[in-house]
């Protein structure tokens, strides 16, 4: 196998590596391709498809995240056929979830002329908090299923296996198993999943309260476990 | 107790039921659900057809036992691939045939053989994709529960020429039927010595292992039917890799349809150049076609590739029943509509390919003119939004707003620009999904404002029935 493949990527060619994905080949290419569920730390799993780039003679079109640069290939990061793909999706993921937490989505709304009522009156994603332990929150209503929260409590950094999938389509959930509570669960809060959720679906529990207009003090009283010593300066 | 069933693949024998795991069909409106129970089985599939090769044992209303079976010419075609031909020769004769997949989405057959057997490994698999869940579809059954054996043939001739050990045969959990004759087939089979160790003396060994699907239509999709048998959530995973090189476990894998797999031992027994004399230069064979709704004989029909939508549906199934035709849906819940425009369509891979139409699985599903096409696509629609695993955004979400959608143009509450959401959201989910099911959700709804744009328009009336 060839060490690089040379494609053109809007017109300019560009060599890479044999093996680089098409959202760095664009990047290099100095295209900019937006992503949502992408996260460098994690495994791919082309979910969002916001990356979707079209390339000539592909019947459908390719996710750039985790489609590989091939030799000769000609591919299209931003015309109208992928215009319309992004700008759908970012309106469907409007009108079923909260994102008003996610700065970055909101911008590609925007970058996108995405109409955020296109969908109007429409069945929403609106599960109740879930306050059932002292470190964070788990806010669904605010879940995009990106996956990264799955992930990294799984194979892509911690090994903990606490949280997986439950429900199906539009049902899907980030869940527990039997739905338990996380204290009960094999979650050993270590706060990987808090720290890669993008639209704040996992939040600290302080962050949150504190949200709600809750007093510093009463935030430490509530979030503090009780009775711990101070260890003795020598 | 009785529960609103989802697909039951007895389309040719509807309205039907599933009484204690056996299939009823053809059960008169009306009738209460404690005389449903009492009834005897359903009456053996209608079978027909010009041509009579796959389905030469079918509708009989008897499934043969192996002994019949191999005096009918059974596993001859296993015997003449083990003591004549070396694998690459059985791919060859494969290839020669022109034989494509009929799951519905064509790909060569000798080709994927082909690259599973230059895969790397010496570990390799063979599924035969019996999930048959397309709406609509019903012909994998009739083949599984009629001629069980030649779908292990199919398997076993698979495994010879790939290199493979093992099969999975997957099956659909509403097709407990077909589950338990399949079942009785392979014990036979290894009893028999068609299954096992150094079959028929050679160094092959083949073992076929019988598995359930759990009810999702996901599951069909072959790299989500693999996790299944992974003992994982049905998700369909990102390709490439494909089956061929990382599928099952890992490993090189064939997945292949029953109606593909049950044309091998043909093509072996009489050589492709026999194979090929039926069907077209490009569309070799026959083809199985589901016939359901509004006709006077729905049923199994195996036709030469060629044949005109107008002679299956008139001449073999009887015509249009209870009115003139206003629509057939084609390739299932996943497929396009067609109208009486398309009557003189050849039923080959290229003329439906020039008349924008999916052959699918073989689904032609007829509506007359009393039936409200609106109606027809809010039940698509709300199939797709209950069948989306949920893994991409375009299907997860774009399923449901399309049945959102809908459900109000059914309810004659359209409003102004449904139609261009409709497609907005439709060629979104068929450009950027990741697998078939999401790629397909929107097709009969885009076929459907292409055709009638009308049905979908603002403050559209509900008619009780569309007239073209």
């Amino acid at each position: 196998m060839p060490a690089t493949v040379t494609l053109e990527i809007d017109g300019q060619p560009i060599t890479v590596p044999t093996g680089t994905t098409l959202l760095n080949a664009a990047a290099l290419a100095g295209a900019m391709v937006p992503t949502i569920c992408y996260h460098e730390h994690c495994t791919a799993n082309a979910l969002c498809r916001l990356c979707v780039v079209e390339v000539e003679g592909a019947r459908v079109l390719a996710p750039a995240c985790v489609a590989t640069a091939a030799e000769g290939m000609r591919v299209h990061t931003r015309n109208e056929r992928v215009e319309r793909s992004r700008r759908t999706i970012l309106e469907l993921l409007h009108s079923a979830t909260d994102i008003s937490e996610a700065p970055e989505i909101q911008l590609q709304l925007d970058d996108y002329h995405a109409n955020r009522e296109r969908f109007g009156n429409c069945e929403q994603r609106e599960p109740e908090i879930i306050d059932d332990n002292p470190m964070f929150i788990r806010d669904y209503s605010k879940c995009i299923l990106c996956w990264r929260c799955v992930q990294v409590c799984a194979a892509d950094a911690q090994f903990t296996y606490a949280i997986n999938f439950s429900g199906r389509g539009f049902e899907t959930s980030i869940s527990t198993f039997f739905e338990q509570s996380l204290t009960e669960s094999s979650c050993v809060f270590c706060g990987q999943c808090v720290g890669v959720c993008p639209t704040g679906a996992l939040k600290p529990k302080r962050e949150w309260l504190l949200e709600q207009g809750q007093a510093p003090a009463d935030v430490l009283a509530a979030t503090r476990g009780p009775g711990k010593k101070q260890r003795a300066r020598k | 107790m009785v529960e609103r069933s989802p697909c039951l693949g007895l389309c040719d024998q509807a309205p039907a039921a599933m009484v204690n795991d056996q299939a009823l069909g053809s059960i008169p409106v009306g009738v209460p659900a404690a005389v449903i129970a009492s009834k005897s089985l359903a009456k053996p599939a209608v079978v027909g057809g010009s041509l009579r090769h796959l389905t030469r044992r079918c509708g009989t209303g008897t499934t043969p036992v192996l002994a019949t079976y191999v005096a009918d010419g059974g596993y001859s075609a296993l015997t003449k691939a083990i003591q004549q031909l070396t694998p690459a020769g059985v791919i060859a004769e494969l290839k020669a045939s022109g034989l494509v997949g009929r799951g519905g989405a064509a790909f060569p057959t000798g080709v994927k053989w082909e690259s599973a057997a230059n895969a790397s490994g010496a570990e390799k698999y063979i599924v035969c994709n019996a999930d048959e869940s397309e709406p609509g579809t019903f012909k994998d059954r009739i083949l599984m529960e009629d001629d069980p054996h030649a779908v292990l043939e199919g398997m076993l001739l698979a495994g010879y020429a790939c290199g493979a050990q093992r099969g999975y045969l997957y099956v659909r959990a509403e097709y407990p039927h077909a589950q338990q004759r399949l079942a009785a087939a392979i014990a036979e089979a290894y009893a028999g010595g068609y299954l096992g160790s150094n079959l028929l003396g050679s160094k092959f060994c083949f073992e076929i292992e019988l598995r359930s699907g759990a009810g999702a239509y996901i599951c069909g999709e072959e790299t989500a039917l693999f996790e299944s048998i992974e003992g994982k959530r049905g998700f369909p995973r990102v390709k490439p890799p494909f089956p061929t090189t990382a599928g099952l476990f890992g490993k090189p894998t064939v997945v292949n349809n029953v109606e593909t797999l049950c044309n091998v031992p043909l093509i072996i027994s009489a050589g492709a150049a026999a194979y090929r004399q039926h069907g077209t230069e490009k569309s070799p064979g026959s083809k199985l076609f589901c016939l359901s709704g509004d006709v006077a004989r729905p049923g199994l029909y195996e036709v030469p590739f060629g044949v005109t939508l107008r002679t299956i549906l008139d001449e073999m199934a009887g015509g249009v029943s209870g009115g003139t035709l206003q629509a057939v849906l084609f390739g299932g819940a996943a497929g396009a509509f067609a109208t009486a425009a398309h009557l003189d369509v050849r039923m080959t891979f290229e003329d439906l390919r020039k008349a924008d139409l999916p052959l699918g699985s073989g689904v032609v599903m007829v509506f007359n003119h009393t039936r409200n096409l609106r109606t027809v696509l809010e039940g698509l629609a709300h199939f797709f939004a209950e069948e989306s695993c949920g893994k991409c955004y375009p299907c997860q979400l774009g399923t449901v707003r399309q049945h959102e959608i809908l459900t109000r143009v059914a309810a004659g509450h359209a409003r102004a620009g449904d139609s261009q959401l409709l497609s907005d959201v439709g060629w979104t989910m068929l450009d950027a999904s990741l697998c078939g099911l999401g790629q397909t959700a929107a097709t009969a709804t885009l076929s459907a404002i292409k055709l009638w744009p009308e049905l979908f328009a603002a403050n559209g009336k509900a008619q009780p029935a569309h007239t073209p």
